[in-house]
């Protein structure tokens, strides 16, 4: 029989011990707030600082030695460019990779070594590949200072990233369907292109944009590779100009990005260039989050129809 | 060969198999014979290789690193074909013989595509063709009154009975010599499992059936060839009334009377 006098030690038991319960809530939501509060406040401070200085001709102007005429015409039509490059060269390289690794490679020490090297690679400074695109891309292969290196440096640099994610994802993707397919007579390629690949898109997206946001702030290795950091003119258009230009003339084209603009106009003495520099900062971040923001719209259009 | 089996056809003969994960002999010189048009049931404690012997019916085994076939074969009648030998192609022989797995699987897809995609792996791309046999499937595994008019459902949408008998239309629609069914009925409720039961009682008509179950009520029912196994060897194989009234060995009587297991 339960005695009163028992019931109280209970609860003064479970008192005790859910006084831990409180002291963790706390210091977790400490940790949060160091984050969230930190770039709220640098965000904000930019915003408050830069935001005033936006208008369509900071947008459609050329960086000027004038800081009032000076804008990021030339950067951010770079950015997009280098991006697209970066994508268009990461993104087949990653997936194709993760997927022979998690479907097709034979599990043997090889294997192993190339797994664990790929762990590494997302942990070298990203200076390092800057100066292995200026002896490779810039050099060696001929490209020049272009968006073309650039964004196959941009490419290297997230190919780590890209590669985890498509493991991750399609490690999640549950043995019984993945058995079910072969189960059915299909090949590898069957089971990859018509389970694998749609099943594992959404978690495949997710880390292509993370890397993509990592790459679009990057500056060291783009400066290493020898991009300009006044550029007065955009590349040429496919078809412009006489004779007309080709398809992808454009890919050959000395180029600046978004950090580099920043980068400079922050070196200058003026303070009206700081505030110019705030303003662009405002557009990069502006930017990342419109990625993060299309990644989470897909990846829920994605899910939707997923369901084990 | 076996007491009543006068007039069976056999479809298939395990022939002395071993086999190893890595470095544990799972199957022990495994024999037994699979008839023709009837339903074979396997039982026996967990981890005495049932599963095992199922998953090298369709070569699952080979999916993954370090799992060894080390002797003796599976032969499939009439072409006497070795469905271990390495000269064989895994996805022949799942093309001949499908399966149904322990926990509903249907592929995050719609219904429709669930069954047509054992068709799809076979080339099959003429629309009508796909309709006809996706129908009959789904008539066969008694699932089509229930979604014929919501075909472009997902298939996780239906309850867990339903979307098992999806993944039986699944296994039928390729028209398979032998479906496999591993604890088909462990994740369903007694409901959803008494019609699994019926089910597979009436696809015997039109193809041979191997079963691992844990519920050795269910072997009873409704199989007609019972096999026990205990620590990777086939201890016992014979006719299910006769396994369950009179058992010839001690081993099997004491599992059936629940004296061990």
């Amino acid at each position: 029989m339960l005695k009163a006098a028992d019931l109280d030690a209970i609860r003064a038991i479970i008192t005790r011990a859910k006084r831990w319960d409180l002291f963790f809530s706390m210091l977790g939501i400490l940790s949060l707030m160091v984050g969230v509060l930190t770039f709220t406040v640098l965000f904000v401070d930019m915003a408050i600082q830069g935001v005033p200085r936006l208008s369509y001709e900071f947008f459609t102007s050329f960086p000027s030695r004038r800081a009032e005429n000076a804008g990021i015409l030339s950067a951010w039509v770079g950015t997009i460019l280098v991006m697209l490059v970066t994508a268009l060269s990461a993104v087949p390289l990653g997936v194709a990779a993760g997927v022979y690794l998690e479907e097709y490679a034979p599990k043997n020490w090889v294997t192993d070594i190339i797994e664990i090297n790929i762990s590494n690679l997302a942990g070298i400074p990203s200076i390092v590949y800057g100066l292995l695109a200026l002896g490779l891309f810039v050099y060696y292969f001929g490209f020049g200072q272009s968006i073309l290196s650039a964004g196959l440096t941009l490419a290297l640099l997230i190919l780590p990233v890209i590669i985890v994610a498509t493991r991750e994802s399609i490690r999640a993707i549950p043995q019984s369907i993945h058995e079910g397919s072969y189960a059915c007579g299909a090949t590898t390629w069957q089971t990859v292109s018509d389970h694998i690949l749609p099943y594992s898109s959404a978690g495949i997206l997710t880390g292509v944009i993370i890397g993509m946001a990592r790459a679009i702030g990057e500056t060291a290795p783009i400066i290493t590779i020898g991009a300009l950091t006044f550029i007065a003119f955009l590349p040429t258009a496919p078809f412009a100009g006489d004779p007309p230009a080709g398809l992808f003339d454009w890919i050959l084209a000395p180029f600046t990005v978004m950090p580099i603009q920043m980068f400079n106009w922050t070196s200058r003495p003026e303070a009206a260039f700081t505030v110019n520099a705030a303003a662009a900062g405002f557009v990069l971040v502006f930017m990342t989050l419109a990625m993060n923001g299309l990644a989470i719209y897909l990846r829920y259009q994605l899910r939707k129809n997923i369901k084990w | 060969m076996e007491a009543g089996v006068e007039g069976t056809l056999l479809k298939a003969e395990v022939r002395d198999l071993d086999f190893f994960y890595g470095a544990f002999h799972a199957l022990k010189r495994v024999s037994m014979p699979i008839y023709d048009h009837k339903v074979t049931a396997l039982i026996g404690p967990s981890g005495c290789g049932k599963s095992t012997l199922l998953r090298c019916f369709n070569r699952m085994h080979d999916l993954y690193p370090g799992n060894r076939y080390a002797g003796g074969g599976i032969v499939l009648h009439p072409d006497d074909t070795n469905l271990l030998a390495p000269g064989v192609d895994p996805i022949e022989v799942r093309m001949r013989i499908s399966m149904v797995f322990q926990k509903p699987n249907p592929f995050p897809k719609s219904i429709y595509e669930n069954v047509a995609y054992s068709l799809r792996v076979r080339g099959m791309t003429n629309k009508s063709e796909l309709d006809d046999r996706v129908e009959s499937a789904l008539k066969g595994a008694a699932l089509w009154g229930e979604v014929s008019n919501r075909l472009k459902e997902l298939g996780a949408n239906l309850s867990g009975g339903q979307q098992q008998r999806l993944c039986i239309a699944r296994a039928l629609a390729s028209d398979p010599e032998i479906i496999l069914f591993d604890e088909p009925t462990s994740a369903l409720d007694p409901i959803a499992t008494a019609s699994i039961e019926e089910l597979i009682t009436e696809l015997k008509e039109k193809v041979t059936i191997l079963i691992v179950t844990h519920n050795m009520q269910q072997a009873a029912r409704i199989s007609d060839f019972t096999g026990y196994m205990y620590l990777g060897e086939m201890v016992e194989f014979g006719v299910t009334d006769q396994v369950f009234i009179k058992p010839q060995k001690k081993a099997t009587e004491d599992y059936i009377t629940g004296r061990f297991g």
